[in-house]
């Protein structure tokens, strides 16, 4: 059968889109849970007893507070309180965990540290699958066990006040609360005073067990000017005074009710020092807790260090606290510090609790749960608890039955820690069958791309299938039926979930049979490959000798690249590997353009014959020019194409520098990674405060430089209607507070934009709408390539002007700057140098890379800019919030991408199946990288930083594959007409 | 092919190769508190010295480009400074070309620009050297199938060789590994060091193995 090669590109990236799903699928385990839902205090188990003795305990301990307040501050890092910037700004703190009845710990958070999974890690104990990030602002009801569930269903009235996510979390949970919505960033004041303002009120009352304050006001100015800024201290001393109300007012309570109450002083994620968060680094990790009790001892003012735990310890301490059951599915130990002050029978009895719903969880997840060193250590610890108990009934209060309690209480202790940590082993189990089928598919993929690179690349830009040969072979059914076989193997023998057992069968044979098909093609191209290249054998020697310096690079950067992605630093820093190859092709460029107008001149060096070929040369290159001058006599200034003429030769032999230049000055404007991310970068100087004059300046400027770059191969309605495009998106960057009008001196009456940026969005659709029109219009009636190429470039100028409404105001010049780049390239450098379809593709997507990172995105998943699903939304809208925030993430290689697609096909001078060419060699340079980090993930998966650097790449990863997908059908789409056309 | 000329080039190159060696060894043995990692921008100083006298007693004693006729002193002495005038805007050229790879602009400028001064000593002096301030003949050799010796060959394979190894060099900076010699300029200027050493002993080698297919013409 045979295909083109855009075709045969197209799909073999959308099958790869398909596999990489499936490995994402099987990649990211599911959270351990236990198969019943919630735990009832039905099934609280009895007291240990040793035989004939029975303890007659059976039902769940008292709560150990009367009233249980959690005071949540998102973004609270550990040295906000314990270190110089707590002791100056948290002064009623301090006292408190110097002197008073307070026991203070570091909790350390998983990671993904984003407030949705870390709020659910804090009721329910467990650690919450890292999917729960892309899932973070889809966030809806809780159905696993939780706290606050146990506590509704133990008729406790919990109120709550804070972020919505609670509430969307836990609908009907609450008899009382107030949501502040976290998508306005930009407020910090108002936020919190929502929360504060319910305070008086509710301290004052006495019909509530449990209230929940989560402050967001920290978070947002972390996010707005990071961890150092001046906005910080009197937020935290606002937070301190509203502990001291609470603090306060249960004091005063407590005298008329001899029960205690406890307050709850924790953080949900850290901050970097860039005052984002999201990874797992140490900043963002760490988070401070403070128990507050007058129950507890007080302390000598011997400050001694925080103890650290874990975050998930926190569920089971505070349903112990209220006396509910423990949450099923917590990992969590109870922090021995709450039960202190009680009587040893009680703290056994609370320990025991705990190791027994360990256990329960612990049975459920592991086949060989018997001989887990933690249940070992538990039955022990439970038969000494007997014994201690059997002691204790017979009425035995001597000093030996205090030590024989503590020496259980040790032996709990340590059989609690032993059985946590091998639940949490169990959380990083991956279902491998999955991933290894969907690792599978891309690697054929890969293989029938590489194998088909010389055929598809050859003049005719076709791919002759070898279908009927491997369809009728006797290998095909035997791969099939092997491998049905193992599927139902695998299938039937292990206990563990499996996605690709679960989906129904006749999908599952379908799959296996196009695996096997998909070998057998690529075994017979191969067989195919290697008998025509006996035949001409010394061909083998001369494969490199052909190539120019320029190639070389290409393919030293592009297989340098995959190498390097099996160093957790260069994936953390791939920023760097990308400046640094595209920095060193624009050397190679001007190395290039220096030895044509040079070597040109110089023919006296050279014999005749090479003489000869640099004269036909330039006489091709005067050809080229003079096309090339025709199209700049229409579409710029008569005066510039006249300078253009005149200097031609300099202009092209800086036109590199220009663009090295161009490319040192982005780097500054957005630091990016891990290492050098603290670094004072350009962007944060313009959109600190202080600097808004300048911001809009550089914004009115960056808006009229996008003007003139576009306008001049645009048609008259569309350029009118980028003009007015461009107009709104500096109305809606006044509205929302990004900049200033010339005659307003500071912001204020802030909207959300809705008008302006709804204005803005019509525009883009008009312009994509005219510009698919005469993408159709070429496409069925004339075959004109104006046409066509008059409507890629509208299409393109559409996505430029949503970018620009899009971008953080700083980033305005990253568009510009790549606007500025590709008008420089395709008009001085690529139609000079009579670059092939093959180097222009992988020239524009090292650049596209490169942009990717321009514009502030790093490996890591904190830096997606959420905001822009945001823009011009009442609300959050599902569809166009992941719409718009996946276009703007990938902006720069998509941006360059569709460039590549408009310059590719306007070429006139170019033969028919350029864009063929570029079509594949975009799948075939996209399906390398991922194919290969496949591979290195499932080597890596039980790498330190696997959650931490390797899982967001993936998933970064696959989400380009799915827009160069995209982007690889818009080219056959494209492609299809060309072909048609050379065929009449 | 010309023996003779190969053998003068081979001894030459090891001459060069030896004093880059000494610039690491005798210091470190006479001169107190130093080290290669901990007082690098000395060793940088030392060793483009080392490398520019090399050079220089190499076209003094050897003359690669003895064809040359006779000239004047005051000829000579133009051809000089414009040799220093060239070698200067090497390194300031360098210099710009490192920043654009990403090197700081202002923080520790003296380490980029005696990076910049060793990778000129190490490409521009022997090009000063064997080919004199002539740009046209430098294009001329650093183009397709341009050497029209064997010392346009060797200059060739050093120049890429050190502008590689120094390429190389950046790699090992973004990772996590905590080393002295991670620090910037240290694991570029090693690299350059060793691609130069690695190319003046290829070079002859190189040549010897192809002297089959090298035919050169006369001037």
């Amino acid at each position: 059968m045979k295909v083109s090669s855009s075709v045969l590109a197209s799909c073999c990236l959308l099958i790869q889109v398909f596999g990489a799903m499936l490995f994402i699928r099987g990649f990211f385990p599911l959270p351990v849970r236990s198969q019943s839902r919630k735990s009832t205090s039905a099934e609280t188990p009895p007291e240990p007893a040793t035989a004939g003795l029975l303890s007659n305990w059976t039902k769940l301990p008292s709560p150990l507070f009367k009233k249980v307040v959690v005071l949540l501050i998102d973004a609270l890092r550990q040295d906000f309180v314990y270190g110089p910037k707590g002791k100056k700004h948290m002064p009623y703190l301090t006292q408190l965990v110097e002197k008073g009845t307070t026991h203070s710990f570091i909790a350390k958070a998983a990671a993904p540290t984003v407030t949705m999974p870390r709020i659910k890690a804090l009721m329910t104990g467990s650690i919450p699958g890292f999917i729960d990030v892309v899932m973070n602002l889809n966030s809806h009801e809780l159905l696993d066990d939780n706290v606050i569930w146990q506590g509704k269903q133990a008729g406790k009235r919990i109120v709550f006040y804070g972020d919505d996510t609670w509430i969307k979390l836990f609908p009907k949970h609450f008899a009382e609360y107030d949501g502040t919505t976290s998508f306005f960033v930009s407020d910090y004041t108002e936020v919190d005073n929502n929360v504060t303002r319910h305070l008086d009120d509710i301290l004052k009352r006495n019909d509530w067990d449990m209230l929940i304050l989560h402050y967001l006001g920290l978070d947002h100015i972390g996010h707005l000017t990071g961890p150092h800024s001046h906005l910080v201290g009197p937020k935290l001393l606002e937070m301190d005074t509203v502990l001291k109300k609470i603090s306060v007012a249960l004091m005063s309570q407590e005298e008329d009710i001899s029960v205690p109450s406890l307050i709850v002083l924790c953080g949900d994620h850290g901050m970097s020092e860039t005052g984002s968060h999201g990874g797992s680094s140490e900043e963002e990790v760490q988070t401070p807790l403070v128990l507050i009790s007058s129950a507890f001892e007080e302390k000598g003012g011997i400050s001694k260090l925080p103890e650290i735990i874990q975050q998930t310890d926190i569920a089971p301490t505070l349903a112990i606290s209220l006396g509910l059951p423990i949450p099923q599915n917590s990992l969590g130990i109870l922090v021995p510090q709450t039960v202190e002050h009680k009587s040893m029978r009680e703290q056994l009895r609370f320990l025991h609790l705990n190791g027994h719903q360990l256990c329960m969880l612990l049975r459920q997840n592991l086949e060989a749960y018997e001989k887990d060193a933690g249940v070992e250590q538990f039955k022990k610890a439970e038969k000494s608890h007997g014994n201690w108990i059997k002691l204790y009934l017979e009425g035995n209060a001597s000093e030996t039955l205090t030590n024989l309690g503590k020496k259980v209480l040790k032996q709990y202790l340590e059989a609690l820690k032993n059985l946590s940590s091998s639940l949490g082993k169990q959380i990083a189990e991956y279902d491998i069958y999955s991933m290894s089928i969907g690792a599978v598919i891309s690697l054929e993929i890969l293989f029938l791309l590489l194998l088909s690179i010389p055929n598809a690349l050859s003049s005719r830009a076709e791919f002759d299938i070898p279908l009927s040969s491997p369809l009728f072979s006797l290998l095909f059914y035997m791969m099939c039926l092997v491998l049905s076989a193992i599927h139902v193997i695998v299938c039937t023998s292990s206990e563990k979930v499996c996605f690709f057992c679960s989906i129904s069968w006749v999908l599952a044979l379908g799959i296996m049979m196009f695996i096997s098909a998909l070998s057998c093609i690529v075994l017979s191209t191969l067989s195919k490959m290697l008998a025509k290249s006996q035949y001409p054998n010394k061909k083998q020697d001369s494969i490199f000798s052909g190539w120019s310096e320029l190639d070389l690079l290409l393919l030293i950067g592009t297989l340098g690249h995959v190498i390097s992605m099996g160093a957790s630093s260069f994936i953390e820093e791939e920023h760097q590997t990308w400046y640094f190859l595209t920095n060193t092709l624009c050397l190679a460029l001007a190395q290039e353009m220096c030895r044509k107008y040079f070597l040109v001149k110089k023919s006296n060096f050279l014999d005749s014959a090479e003489g000869e070929d640099s004269k036909n040369e330039s006489l091709y290159m005067d050809k080229i020019y003079d096309t090339h001058k025709k199209e700049l006599k229409e579409q710029t200034l008569p005066l510039l194409s006249q300078f253009a003429k005149q200097h031609e030769k300099w202009i092209a032999l800086s036109s590199p520098w220009a663009i090295l230049i161009i490319c040192r000055l982005l780097r500054t404007l957005n630091q990016t990674g891990i290492q050098w991310i603290h670094r004072p970068d350009f962007g944060h100087w313009l959109t600190s405060s202080e600097h808004k004059p300048e911001l809009s300046f550089l914004v009115a400027v960056c808006l009229v430089m996008i003007f003139i770059l576009i306008q001049g191969r645009c048609s008259f309605v569309s350029k009118v209607a980028l003009a007015f495009g461009l107009l709104g998106i500096y109305c809606y960057r006044a509205a929302i507070g990004h900049v200033l009008y010339p005659w307003q001196n500071n912001s204020n009456g802030l909207s959300k934009g809705i008008t302006e940026a709804r204005f803005v969005y019509i525009f883009v659709l008009g312009i994509l709408f005219t510009g698919t029109k005469d993408l159709l219009k070429s496409q069925v009636i004339y075959t004109d390539p104006q046409t066509k190429s008059l409507g890629l470039w509208e299409v393109y100028s559409g996505f430029i002007l949503l970018a620009a409404l899009l971008y953080r105001p700083h980033n305005l010049v990253v568009l510009v700057f790549c606007l500025l780049m590709q008008t420089t390239l395709s008009m001085f450098i690529w139609n000079l140098l009579k670059h092939d379809a093959a180097q222009i593709t992988i020239m524009h997507y090292w650049f596209g890379q490169a942009f990717f990172f321009f514009q502030g995105n790093s490996n890591t998943i904190s830096t997606v800019d959420i905001s822009a699903g945001f823009v011009g939304m009442e609300n959050y809208v599902e569809l166009p919030a992941i719409f718009l925030t996946m276009f703007i993430t990938y902006s720069g290689p998509l941006l360059w991408a569709i460039h590549l697609l408009w310059y590719l096909s306007s070429e006139t001078h170019r033969v028919s199946t350029t864009v063929a060419h570029g079509c594949y060699c975009y799948a075939a340079i996209r399906s390398i990288p991922v194919t290969v980090y496949i591979l290195v993930v499932t080597a890596f998966r039980y790498h330190l930083f696997i959650w931490s650097v390797f899982s967001p790449k993936l998933l970064y990863e696959a989400i380009h594959l799915l827009i160069s997908a995209g982007v690889c059908v818009m080219f056959t789409a494209v492609d299809k007409n060309q072909i048609s056309k050379s065929e009449n | 092919m010309d023996e003779t000329e190969l053998r003068k080039m081979s001894t030459g190159h090891i001459f060069g190769a030896f004093a880059v060696v000494l610039s690491v060894c005798v210091p470190v043995l006479s001169v107190d508190g130093f080290s290669f990692l901990g007082t690098h921008l000395s060793w940088l100083c030392i060793c483009s010295l080392c490398v520019i006298l090399v050079n220089i007693l190499l076209l003094l004693l050897l003359k690669p480009n003895a064809s040359s006729k006779k000239t004047s002193l005051s000829n000579k002495l133009s051809k000089l400074t414009k040799s220093c005038i060239y070698f200067v805007i090497s390194c300031f050229l360098f210099h710009g070309i490192i920043v654009l790879y990403g090197a700081p602009l202002v923080e520790s400028v003296a380490e980029t620009f005696l990076f910049a001064v060793l990778l000129s000593s190490f490409t521009t002096s022997r090009c000063l050297c064997l080919l004199g301030p002539n740009f046209s003949a430098w294009v001329r050799v650093f183009s397709k199938d341009g050497a029209l010796s064997v010392w346009d060959h060797s200059l060739q394979i050093t120049t890429v060789c050190s502008v590689v190894g120094a390429w190389l060099g950046a790699f090992p900076i973004p990772l996590d590994w905590d080393r002295p010699w991670q620090v910037w300029p240290i694991s570029c200027s090693l690299g350059a060091t060793l691609g130069y050493v690695a190319g003046l002993l290829i070079a002859p080698l190189w040549i010897y193995c192809n002297r089959k297919r090298l035919t050169y013409k006369s001037r």
